[in-house]
């Protein structure tokens, strides 16, 4: 399945393994903060005109 | 109609809001189109051996570290001239994913100068201009935490954006002049002479488009974020002055 | 005009101001770097330069952030705002008594510090001349950090942090020059971008930082 890398299989993994961890994590720290947010604006818009 | 319009918040969560799925959608087929191709289907390079398909990741997050900053240094112009608050959002929200990007690239250009060059760091002017680089980011979004009121921040850390951008300007120059490279020559210029062969230049293609879609989904979404907490904060501040 | 930049002078070297001070650290950085690499002479006399213009622009570091941070506190700053002088001025004035009182002295104390470095004949000259080049773009560029840091609380630290990165073209200028000339090469260039970058500091950061005062004043 994984191509064979060779002898420099552990750089070319661990590049990809690292651009694929933190752009995953600030992926997903954006998208949490963009729900967590969304929903408290609601929140408050609700209990406002309620 | 004109583009100004988006400048309002409203409007611009609105007409945002349900792009964003199809950004990341779309910044999804590309990545993984490019990285896959990338990864498992292109032939080792000879002098490279299978460390070519860093090129992958370095080369599109080194140009987006890049981006990102003019980006800032657009949004921030804008700021500083029409006021408009979405735009100083937005540079808020760019900069800690241009400072990601620049980590990607320094440690990809790391790991994969190590079996070319012998060394994991070198002071090679394109290594350590992205070090300042990533100097700078760190500066500015610390600027940005430092400051309570939010149009004082913006305006100051827009002041720092534009002086930095100078200076980031001059540095690359200096390190240029400080120190001889190790990278090779351009990689992507037009010139077919010089330039990587078909075989990698596609997947390259796909890959720069999906770090590109990314940021542009990244920034929308972030900016969205930025705008609702500035509406939180008025919301609660009304709500206190009625009770007060 | 004149009234504030006597006024600045006066409060730096009274009241126990930067003045001394940055001198002393100067002073203390020099003497450390031999006990951290080693007594040999012509390790000390290669390296000689470079330290020297790092210690002088920590030095330079350390007195920034009571550049505006103390006429801020007692109001004396949204007095001097109100004058008829624009702020653009009254941080060229800030920045050239900033000079002055860290700056001059550092480029003058210098030059008796590199004989503990063990520095060669002509790296003297050199590295006199690069610092009395190079010390006024650290204080201009460093006033304005100063005036961007203006109003934190605990704006000392975000300001080497803001500034440092700005400093890096006129330390590697500053630094390459004096190298290059200690060791008898073509210095013309890195004299020249030096030169380049003081002269570009000096008209326009002042600008920058008026508009970081103004901003910080609202």
């Amino acid at each position: 399945m994984i191509p064979d890398l060779g002898k420099y299989a552990i750089e070319v993994l661990s590049a990809y393994g690292v651009t694929i961890l933190l752009l995953g994590g600030i992926t997903g720290l954006s998208w949490q903060r963009w729900r967590r947010l969304k929903a408290e604006v609601e929140r408050v818009e609700r209990g406002r005109d309620g | 109609m004109s583009i100004w319009e988006y400048a309002n918040p409203k409007k611009f969560i609105a007409t945002t809001t349900p792009l964003i799925p199809w950004v990341f959608g779309a910044t999804a087929v590309c990545l993984v189109v490019g990285l896959v191709w990338g990864f498992f289907l292109t032939p080792e390079a000879d002098r490279f051996g299978s460390t070519v398909k860093i090129i992958y990741v370095h080369v599109p997050s080194a140009m987006m570290a890049i981006n990102a900053w003019a980006m800032m240094l657009v949004a921030s112009l804008v700021w500083l001239i029409r006021r408009h608050h979405v735009s100083a959002l937005a540079a808020k929200a760019a900069a800690p994913i241009g400072l990601t990007m620049t980590l990607i690239a320094l440690w990809t250009g790391a790991v994969w100068g190590q079996p070319m060059w012998g060394t994991w760091w070198a002071w090679d002017p394109r290594l350590t201009a992205f070090l300042i680089l990533g100097l700078f980011y760190l500066g500015y979004i610390a600027l940005w935490e430092a400051i309570p009121d939010p149009d004082q921040a913006a305006d100051l850390t827009s002041v720092l954006c534009l002086v930095g951008s100078v200076f980031a300007v001059l540095s690359r120059y200096a390190v240029n002049f400080w120190n001889q490279g190790l990278h090779q020559g351009a990689t992507l210029s037009m010139d077919a002479e010089e330039n990587i062969s078909d075989v990698y230049w596609f997947p390259l293609l796909f890959c720069i488009a999906g770090f590109v879609l990314l940021f542009l989904g990244l920034v929308l979404m972030r900016t969205g974020t930025e705008i609702r907490l500035r509406r939180l904060r008025a919301l609660e501040r009304q709500a206190q002055r009625i009770t007060a | 005009m004149k009234a504030l930049l006597v006024r600045d002078l006066r409060l730096a070297i009274r009241a126990g101001g930067g003045f001394g001070l940055s001198l002393a650290f100067f002073l203390i950085v020099t003497v450390l770097v031999p006990f951290a690499v080693g007594p040999e002479a012509d390790i000390l006399s290669r390296i000689g330069p470079g330290i020297l213009w790092v210690a002088a622009l920590l030095a330079t570091l350390l007195s920034l952030d009571r550049q505006f941070a103390l006429d801020h506190e007692d109001g004396a700053l949204s007095l001097i705002a109100t004058s008829p002088l624009p702020l653009e001025a009254v941080a060229l004035i800030k920045a050239f008594a900033h000079w002055l009182t860290t700056g001059l002295p550092l480029t003058l104390a210098a030059a008796p510090l590199g004989v503990l470095l063990n520095l060669e004949r002509p790296a003297f000259s050199w590295l006199v001349l690069t610092l009395a080049l190079g010390t006024p773009a650290l204080s201009v560029i460093g006033t304005f950090g100063a005036a961007l840091t203006v109003g934190l609380r605990r704006g000392g630290l975000l300001l080497s942090l803001l500034v440092l990165p700005l400093y890096v073209p006129t330390l590697i200028f500053g630094a390459e020059a004096a190298r290059r000339g200690a060791e008898g090469l073509a210095a013309g260039t890195p004299i020249l971008m030096l030169a380049g970058i003081t002269a570009g500091s000096l008209a326009l950061l002042p600008f920058a930082a008026g508009a970081a005062l103004r901003i910080n004043l609202r």
